[in-house]
């Protein structure tokens, strides 16, 4: 016999574990299957790592898997399985980890980077008609800029930009109020464009920058 | 209509559909009368659908799909009991 491992999770199912009948098994399947290559994007930007991202899927997967009788018919889906996935990831991946759960970021004005798009203008006139200002910045260097945000600010962030949930949706999967995922939002928006413009400094795109 | 303050304020949640509809017709009213604040907005909308399309790009590993099936998909124990629950017998293949 061969044990299952592909399926093991940190902490193993109880042996009172959850029966899942046949049909709620191939009705979560069905359903869910489609959310996953969205659910490994949020993972990444989360985890930084492709290993542990799709470690986190995997779990996360499964315990919707086996908790599929709670889910609502008729309610969002996706927004269910997002919840399980920021509730693993922030109970099981950054409890490892070393870097605070709660980091303060610097302050930065607002309309960070619009103030700056004339600095651009050189670089901007490389641009065929069809690209906008925007794609100046590599997938990579966005990527960077919304990973770099700590936790508090990259999830909400992630959750908005990325992932297109409302503020409801975002305070219901992160468990804080309202009034919170807007201040967090409008701050690590800040500090993502302040990290897009430090990036465009270092690869020259545009002169020294004239300030912080 | 709203005064470029109130506007600029405003920006994130009127981009993101978050604020009422009077306060948006307001907002909407300013930004059809005032360019530089048209033009704020434009940035902030472009900058918002750059981020979603070049943070959201990742292959999806064939590999996870593969063990992701395998998990959900295959009655690997047919105790009804997924994954690694029960005793060491219930996490074997069949």
């Amino acid at each position: 016999m061969r044990r299952v491992s592909h399926c093991a999770v940190s902490t193993p199912c109880s042996p009172t574990c959850k029966v899942v009948d046949v049909a709620d098994r191939s009705s979560f399947a069905d359903q869910a299957m489609e959310f996953t290559p969205q659910l490994f994007s949020a993972a990444l930007r989360m985890t930084r790592n492709r290993a542990d991202a799709e470690d986190l899927v995997q779990e996360a997967m499964l315990r919707g898997f086996r908790s599929f009788h709670t889910f609502t018919e008729g309610t969002n889906l996706r927004a269910w399985l997002f919840r399980i996935l920021t509730n693993v990831y922030i109970n099981s991946y950054r409890a490892k980890q070393r870097r605070p759960d709660e980091t303060d970021l610097g302050e930065v004005e607002d309309l960070y980077l619009y103030r700056r798009i004339g600095s651009f203008e050189t670089a901007a006139a490389s641009l065929s008609a069809e690209e906008q200002f925007l794609d100046l910045f590599t997938d990579d260097e966005v990527k960077a800029a919304l990973e770099d945000l700590p936790d508090n600010f990259r999830l909400p962030v992630l959750l908005a930009d990325v992932e297109g949930f409302a503020y409801r949706e975002i305070a219901d999967i992160l468990e804080i109020p309202v009034g919170t995922v807007m201040s967090r939002l409008h701050r690590g928006r800040k500090a993502m464009q302040h990290a897009l413009y430090s990036f465009a400094v270092d690869r020259g795109l545009v002169g020294a920058a004239t300030d912080n | 209509m709203a005064d470029c303050n109130e506007t600029l304020r405003e920006l994130e949640p009127f981009i993101d559909g978050e604020i009422s509809d009077e306060a948006r017709e307001h907002i909407h009213g300013h930004l059809g009368a005032c360019v530089d604040c048209q033009q704020a907005f434009e940035f902030h909308l472009e900058l918002r659908e750059a981020v979603r399309r070049k943070a959201s790009n990742d292959e999806l590993p064939a590999s996870l799909v593969a063990k992701l099936e395998v998990c959900l998909r295959d009655d690997f124990d047919g105790d009804g009991v997924v994954g690694n629950g029960g005793s060491d017998e219930s996490a074997s293949v069949r």
